[in-house]
């Protein structure tokens, strides 16, 4: 099948037209390697069936990182691709001269292209009014106009296209010129770059592409890091060597002289082809920035809108994951009582099941999160956001963009970690991503909340407005936008070591978003989440399950029925004489609750014994100097699967049943009771009580964290990194909390 | 006159970009060359990002880069 791409500006409406011509025959993935979503689809253009690939938006092909030069390697079939049989180039008309400026680089290439001029309802409006047959006959290309939005002009573009695959034309060649030296370093490169079988402007396209991109790589500093942008132009290894002997020949503001040149060629035909009308003096974007932009006013909106984003995810996502933890416990319940008992059926039930659901439970905070961004977004709205909170956070070294991230960690890193994609720099996105887990998320929350209302005066007033459990979930708070800041400062200048990004931004005049673009963008995002980190995530419940269940075959160290018969006895004896029914029934209430603590007795017992419990033994020795024992080892453990599991693994090993949570008294008092058998004294000590906090507060404990990070760093390596720095952090946190609070005194 | 300098609302045209360092290409190749005019349309609070009127299109940078730019008013 032949393959279409189409390439563009950001914002120039590429990915409206590929919706259009794609429809709902879409598939998302990734580029081997990199970070850069790969987005194609099949098609049928006038009766021929083709395959439509979706390029990521881009400014210039100019290449200084891996991510840059994938829009390069796709167009030119250097990479693992297929190389496109027509290149459609989506130009914004009512943005023509930086659009041209692309457009050019692509013709450059060699390649069969069409133009599509896109959004000319909007260009008219604003009194630009480009003719398309002057442009097709100065880039020597077709020009179709279209509206993509409407529809309007696909039908002929789509036949533009196919007869561009019928009879392909190559564009002509590059229609400026530099001084001799350069073209002598051009016509060097273009003939060991050229091959027989391609078209004839292929070479010297590829050549001045190669020099201007290894100059500006070698000034970024990328050359050799894995952001090289040639690392996998493995067929190119000899060029290369040609590439930077001439170039040590240029001067050193090669690529500036190509981009002047370029942008002066698309001058000149933008005066050529283009008539310009009245345009109005003042825009609707104009006047909405006037508000939106508004130095008080504006940064009041934009703390309104970032309130409502966050409320949006905290709150009213709740019912939601509500309403799926409440079917996944039908659906168990029902597959229970369905099913003959072993451990296929416990399987099935609490890994299978459970696991499924620890994978849905997250969808209604992923829509919810990107619906908010895609309209954010098309309306224009998210890159002003950026530019608002810019001067803050270019402070700690990040990008504006980094905020939005960042502020929905508060409620889930696993929307935040994949919203980072609107970051441009891999090592920034590298960066926000590996600190997003330290943003205190509400899955802590039932954590700090069972440990400071058992663990200290939780209602005590402090100076009169203030309670001690308000003080302390404050600086829960406090320390954890610290350290995380302080992190992702760290970061920035050791491992992730690169100069604060430079901001430069485009700032889209405001849109109506379109709802069907953000429904889809939105159910993609949920679909890429369960397809490439449910697997992952299922796959881990499925072990942490496993490890707390198996073995079986426990003997417990009492015997479970002469207890049971002991208590028969006794229910016997009490009601043997009685009469008054409700009496009756009172006592085998007592009596079934005095077997069900029986049971829990045995199955804690059985969690002691597990993989689990044994590892939990097993790591005593590591988080003793925390002040925690075993059993706290087995909730770290199991709540990996969850934070919140934590609180319900307590109340497993405690025998206070599985079916508590933060708010059980039983659970409470357990805690506030515990002993330790050898000295006596207390083992939930407020200060073991904030040694945990500190603990929750900086440790990975997130299964499903780890398995997006994997997803969108397309690697085990980082988040392998990730874990590894966030436990030393937390172990070393605790343990300076634990023994220097002991040091000075308190218990 | 560099273009950090430039009063907001006012046009000047740009003479040179100075430095050739990643930042000032990528600058460059969003159609900030020289001969192009260019506006100073908002700047944000505290020293923040300026937002320019270039060839149609807003464009939001640093102070810091547009220190690079020099311009001339007509």
């Amino acid at each position: 099948m032949s393959v279409v791409a189409l390439a563009g500006n950001p914002n120039c409406g590429k990915t409206t037209l590929f919706n259009k011509l794609t429809g709902l025959n879409q598939k998302v993935g990734n580029y081997p390697g990199v970070t850069v979503e790969r987005r194609s689809g099949s098609a049928n253009f006038a009766g021929r069936a083709v395959t439509v690939v979706d390029l990521p938006g881009t400014y210039s092909l100019i290449s200084r990182s891996r991510d840059e030069a994938i829009a390069f390697e796709v167009l030119t079939g250097h990479g693992e691709e297929a190389k496109p049989a027509v290149t459609v180039i989506v130009v914004d008309a009512s943005n023509l001269d930086r659009n041209l400026y692309l457009a050019l680089s692509i013709l450059e290439l060699g390649h069969p292209a069409v133009v599509a001029l896109n959004m000319m309802d909007v260009a008219e409006k604003a009194g630009v009014h480009p003719d398309p047959e002057a442009l097709s006959a100065a880039l020597g290309v077709p020009v179709v106009p279209v509206v993509a939005k409407s529809g309007l002009g696909v039908d002929k573009l789509q036949a533009a296209v196919v007869e561009m695959l019928n009879r392909p034309v190559a564009p002509p060649a590059r229609g400026w010129h530099l001084d001799e030296a350069v073209e002598r370093a051009v016509a060097e490169l273009k003939a060991s770059l050229h091959a027989p079988e391609r078209p004839e402007n292929a070479a010297e396209g590829e050549a001045v592409w190669l020099l201007s991109s290894l100059a500006t790589a070698e000034r970024a500093g990328t050359l050799g890091t894995e952001d090289d942008p040639f690392v996998s132009f493995r067929d190119l290894g000899p060029v290369m060597d040609v590439a930077r002997q001439q170039l040590r020949l240029l001067q050193d503001d090669l690529p500036a002289q190509v981009i002047q040149a370029r942008y002066a060629q698309a001058n000149q035909i933008s005066a050529q082809a283009v008539r310009r009308g009245e345009a109005p003096a003042v825009t609707t974007t104009d006047r909405i920035d006037h508000i939106l932009l508004h130095p008080i006013l504006g940064a009041v909106i934009f703390l309104g809108v970032m309130a409502l984003l966050f409320q949006s995810i905290f709150a009213w996502a709740d019912p939601l994951m509500g309403g799926i933890e409440d079917t996944v416990g039908f659906l168990q319940a029902a597959a229970t009582s369905a099913l003959p008992e072993g451990a296929l059926r416990d399987l099935f039930v609490d890994g299978v099941i459970g696991g499924v659901g620890n994978v849905v439970v997250f969808v209604p905070q992923i829509a919810i999160l990107f619906l908010f961004i895609a309209v954010l977004e098309d309306s224009g709205y998210l890159s002003r956001a950026a530019f608002i909170s810019d001067r803050f956070m270019a402070r700690v070294g990040l990008h504006g963009r980094a905020f939005v991230p960042l502020l929905s960690g508060f409620a889930c890193a696993i929307p935040a970690v994949m919203a980072t994609r609107s970051i441009e720099n891999r090592r920034d996105r590298l960066v926000t991503i590996l600190v997003l887990p330290l943003v205190t998320c509400s899955a802590r929350l039932p954590v700090y909340t069972l440990i400071i209302a058992s663990l200290f005066a939780a209602e005590k007033p402090v100076l009169g407005v203030f309670t001690v459990g308000g003080l302390l979930m404050l600086m829960m708070y406090v320390l954890s936008v610290t350290i995380t800041v302080a992190v992702a400062f760290l970061l920035k200048r050791t491992l992730l070591k690169s100069p604060t990004p430079p901001l430069v931004l485009e700032l889209p005049p405001y849109r109506w978003p379109e709802p069907m673009s953000v429904a889809r963008r939105v159910y993609e995002r949920c679909k890429v989440f369960v397809r490439d980190a449910g697997t992952v995530i299922l796959a881990l419940s499925i072990i942490l399950w496993a490890m707390l269940y198996f073995p079986r075959q426990v003997e417990p160290s009492f015997d479970v029925q002469r207890e049971k018969m002991l208590i028969e006895h006794a229910y016997q004896a009490s009601i043997a004489r009685e009469r008054n029914e409700s009496k009756i029934a009172e006592r085998q209430a007592s009596r079934d609750e005095a077997w069900a603590f029986i049971d829990r007795r045995v199955e804690a017992e059985r969690v002691k014994n597990s993989v689990a419990g044994r590892i939990g033994h097993g790591l005593e020795p590591i988080i003793e100097p925390l002040g925690y024992d075993w059993r706290i080892g087995v909730g770290l453990l199991a709540s990996f699967a969850a934070r919140e599991v934590f609180v319900s693994t307590l109340g497993l090993v405690y025998g206070v049943g599985e079916e508590v949570d933060e708010e059980s008294v039983p659970l409470r008092q357990r805690l506030r009771s515990e002993v330790d058998p050898k000295t006596g004294d207390r083992i939930y000590t407020p200060l073991v009580g904030l040694s945990l906090m500190i603990f929750f507060l900086l440790a990975a404990q997130c299964m499903s964290t780890v398995a997006v990070v994997r997803r969108e760093t397309n690697s085990w390596r980082w988040p392998a990194f990730m874990v590894a720095y966030m436990t030393v952090l937390a172990w070393s946190g605790a343990f300076l909390v634990y023994q220097g609070g002991r040091l000075l005194g308190f218990q | 006159m560099t273009l950090d300098k430039l009063p907001t609302d006012k046009t000047a045209r740009i003479l040179k970009v100075e430095g050739h360092d990643s930042v000032m290409l990528r600058l460059m190749e969003m159609g900030l060359v020289p001969g192009t005019p260019v506006r100073v349309r908002k700047r944000a609070p505290f020293g923040g990002p300026l937002e320019l009127k270039v060839r149609d299109y807003l464009l939001s940078i640093r102070a810091r880069e547009a220190q690079g730019i020099v311009v001339e008013t007509e």
